[in-house]
């Protein structure tokens, strides 16, 4: 059985990074990958942020497969075929050091495990681990699928994804429930570059996103979205799994319902779809992150729930957490303590960075929208109802026309219940 | 005993498309993968190495990418891996391939000599077939094409099941002998894990076209005499009728059934008194 150091279960953004920052302190260091290569099997919406990325790889993207930096954001509020938009756009982002950039993980993900073989990380693909291997109450390697399959290791780190197959087994991630996970379907829509760039009022290379709210979801909780890709969109639609049971929606017709909205339709319009993707996302939040740390294990990324849904963050999550997990192993392992006390390193540093801290701010979240059902439905098409009549140039005066849009909010909310999501609103997000 | 397997990289025919217009293939983003019978002989001189004892040294000719499936080859068992790769291999039709290959199996037969070299029947994205009997033609082995089956082995021949057009032949050959294998002669093996991670680490060797004795008018383009004028896709099938049933499903309905009827996809049997309501 051959032994190494550090062992990364899943070759995804968390399970690189932490490869990469292993092997960069010294250690000797394997991912073990299921799929063909890195990125076949890993999904998300699309966006990368550069201050993580660049804390694994310095300057990458003077060689990354990027699609588009980020120059714009536009946030929307559905209701109905009524249509609410605010939106930022700074062109200094289209330059370094840039805030984010799109990306198709296929080809991000390969090029991260390159950077990562460069640094002497060995990778193993198409190789599925079935589990740890103990001796006694430690942690001493793994179990793949293959034939003489064990590999010996002090550390091993849990980037397994969502799925979270192995953490489950050790005890140190929570069962799923339909409350914590969101299932989100994507396609990719090719479009010429052009049009592109057109519908979206981008210069030659710039990108945009858009994040879409409300009927998007039909008043689910969860969003929808476009991004800008070269010559493509990234468009697609997630939901927690518990109102989309409990309402029947399947995924496949939220994204066909989204598409067919007025303001979607018309930036898709003679796209040709290439792909069509979908992934559970860990949406549980501060309240369903497991204790992410035992004797010899660390656990990072979607498997330790470091999901942001209000701010479509994880991707600089799951590096950010890599990362800390590949550097608090080296430390554990050069100065021998790999007891549980000795791992909790990692978790002290997490929860001093923003990612536990952003976490434990939205900590109310989950709760909020659970006991506010009506929320994302109720507002979208009251600030539509009050736009419509703000905007409505008739023979009404402004003073009547105040008077009607303030009897329209309160006949579709009562004050006291206005005062209570507002309240609630404002603890879950603000606070 | 010494086996040599010629392998090739291709790509995975089974995405890739010809561009309507132009007639050419359209390879980019396109995933390539080991030609699947080169893989069933590969596994068959695994196997009958782990069975004589000996070793297994892969060639291949390709462009510097094919080095990925030749550490792939490499995770599978074998012992040596050596990519041919220079830019005047470029172009190379059948007959060239084999000048090449076989004068770098001439180079490796002096280092060590070899009794059996393998080659899938052909390969899926040309389908020529003519790349296996034309190096053992060269090299003046004994060739056993289309093998299902190494029914015996010995120091000094071969036995192989061929396929025939109209059913099996037994062969006998002395050695050293050519095969060409198709897919039935085995199941390909699930690699052990060491055998992976010594793949993931190796470095195939790199051969030029400087570091052989080679004629450059037999190879590339110079070398090879096929031109292929034309390719072109079966015509495609012209889309079914869509009835669009987002707006109005019963009409939609109705216009379903009455084509169904039209198109004669249901009959009303004459026996039925008044047909269809």
């Amino acid at each position: 059985m051959e032994n190494f150091d550090v062992i990364v279960v899943g070759g995804g953004p968390a399970g690189l990074s932490a490869a990469l920052s292993a092997a960069k302190a010294g250690m000797k260091t394997v991912v073990i990958e299921r799929g063909d290569y890195p990125g076949t099997k890993n999904v998300m919406g699309g966006v990368l942020y550069t201050k993580a990325t660049e804390a694994v790889v310095p300057d990458f993207w003077q060689s990354a497969p990027l699609e588009r930096p980020v120059i714009e954001q536009r946030y929307g509020f559905l209701s109905g075929d009524e249509t609410i938009l605010a939106g930022y756009r700074d062109p200094a982002w289209a330059q370094p050091p840039y805030n984010a950039h799109t990306v198709l993980r296929v080809k991000f993900d390969r090029w991260l495990a390159q950077q990562a073989e460069k640094a002497g990380v060995m990778i193993i693909t198409e190789t599925v681990v079935e589990d740890l291997l103990y001796k006694g109450d430690n942690v001493v390697g793994v179990r793949t699928g293959r034939a003489e399959g064990d590999l010996g290791a002090k550390v091993v780190i849990l980037a397994e994804g969502v799925n979270a197959f192995i953490a489950k087994k050790a005890g140190l991630a929570p069962q799923m429930r339909p409350d914590t996970v969101a299932v989100a379907v994507k396609e990719i829509i090719q479009l010429p570059q052009e049009k592109l760039e057109d519908r979206f009022c981008l210069e030659p290379g710039q990108g945009a996103t858009i994040e879409l709210f409300g009927d998007s979801t039909q008043g689910m909780m969860g969003t929808a979205f476009v991004y800008t890709n070269k010559d493509s969109l990234s468009i697609g639609v997630g939901a927690l799994l518990e109102p989309l049971i409990r309402t029947k929606w399947t995924p496949n017709d939220l994204l066909e319902a989204l598409k067919a909205k007025p303001y979607v339709k018309r930036l898709i319009q003679g796209g040709e779809t290439k792909e069509y993707l979908a992934h559970l996302i860990p949406e549980g939040g501060y309240n369903a992150m497991p204790k992410l740390h035992r004797q010899g294990v660390l656990v990072v990324g979607d498997t330790a729930m470091l999901v942001n849904g209000l701010n479509r963050e994880g991707s600089n999550l799951a590096m950010t957490s890599g990362k800390m997990a590949g550097e608090v192993a080296a430390q554990c392992i050069q100065s021998g303590d790999l007891s549980d006390q000795g791992m909790s390193l990692y978790e002290q540093r997490m929860r001093d960075s923003f990612v536990v801290k952003d976490l434990y701010k939205y900590r109310r979240l989950g709760r909020f929208f659970e006991t506010h059902p009506h929320f994302l439905k109720v507002y979208p098409e009251i600030a539509a109802n009050a736009m419509h009549l703000y905007f409505t140039a008739d023979e009404t005066s402004k003073k009547e026309r105040q008077k009607q849009i303030m009897k329209m909010v309160f006949e579709k909310r009562a004050k006291g219940g206005l005062v209570s999501d507002v309240f609630g609103a404002w603890r879950a997000i603000l606070k | 005993m010494h086996f040599v397997v010629c392998l090739k990289q291709v790509p995975d025919t089974s995405e890739v498309r010809i561009d309507p217009n132009t007639n050419t293939l359209m390879r980019e983003g396109v995933p390539s993968i080991i030609n699947p019978y080169d893989a069933h002989a590969l596994e068959e001189a695994i196997r009958l190495r782990d069975k004589m004892g000996g070793k297994v040294t892969i060639v291949s000719m390709g462009p510097p990418q094919a080095k990925e499936a030749l550490r792939k080859a490499m995770s599978f068992g074998a012992d040596r891996a050596i990519l041919l790769t220079d830019r005047g291999f470029a172009g190379s039709d059948s007959l060239a391939t084999a000048y090449i290959l076989t004068v770098a199996i001439q180079k490796i037969h002096a280092q060590e000599p070899i009794d059996i070299v393998f080659t899938g029947k052909e390969a899926i994205d040309g389908d020529t077939a003519q790349t296996g009997p034309g190096i053992a033609q060269r090299l003046g082995f004994a060739q056993l094409t289309y093998g299902i089956k190494v029914r015996d082995i010995d120091k000094a021949s071969v036995t192989v099941e061929r396929k025939t057009e109209g059913g099996r032949e037994v062969a006998k050959a002395l050695l050293p002998a050519l095969i060409t294998v198709e897919k039935e002669m085995n199941d390909l093996r699930y690699a052990t894990l060491p055998d992976m991670m010594k793949a993931a680490v190796y470095e195939p060797e790199m051969w030029d076209a400087k570091s052989l004795p080679y004629d450059t008018a037999e190879m590339g383009l110079k070398g090879s005499p096929t031109s292929v004028s034309r390719i072109f896709p079966p015509p495609g099938r012209s889309g079914g009728e869509i009835i669009d049933a987002t707006t109005d499903t019963k009409g939609a309905i109705a216009n379903l059934v009455e084509k169904v009827f039209q198109e004669n996809i249901i009959m009303v049997h004459p026996a039925v008194k008044g047909g269809r309501a």
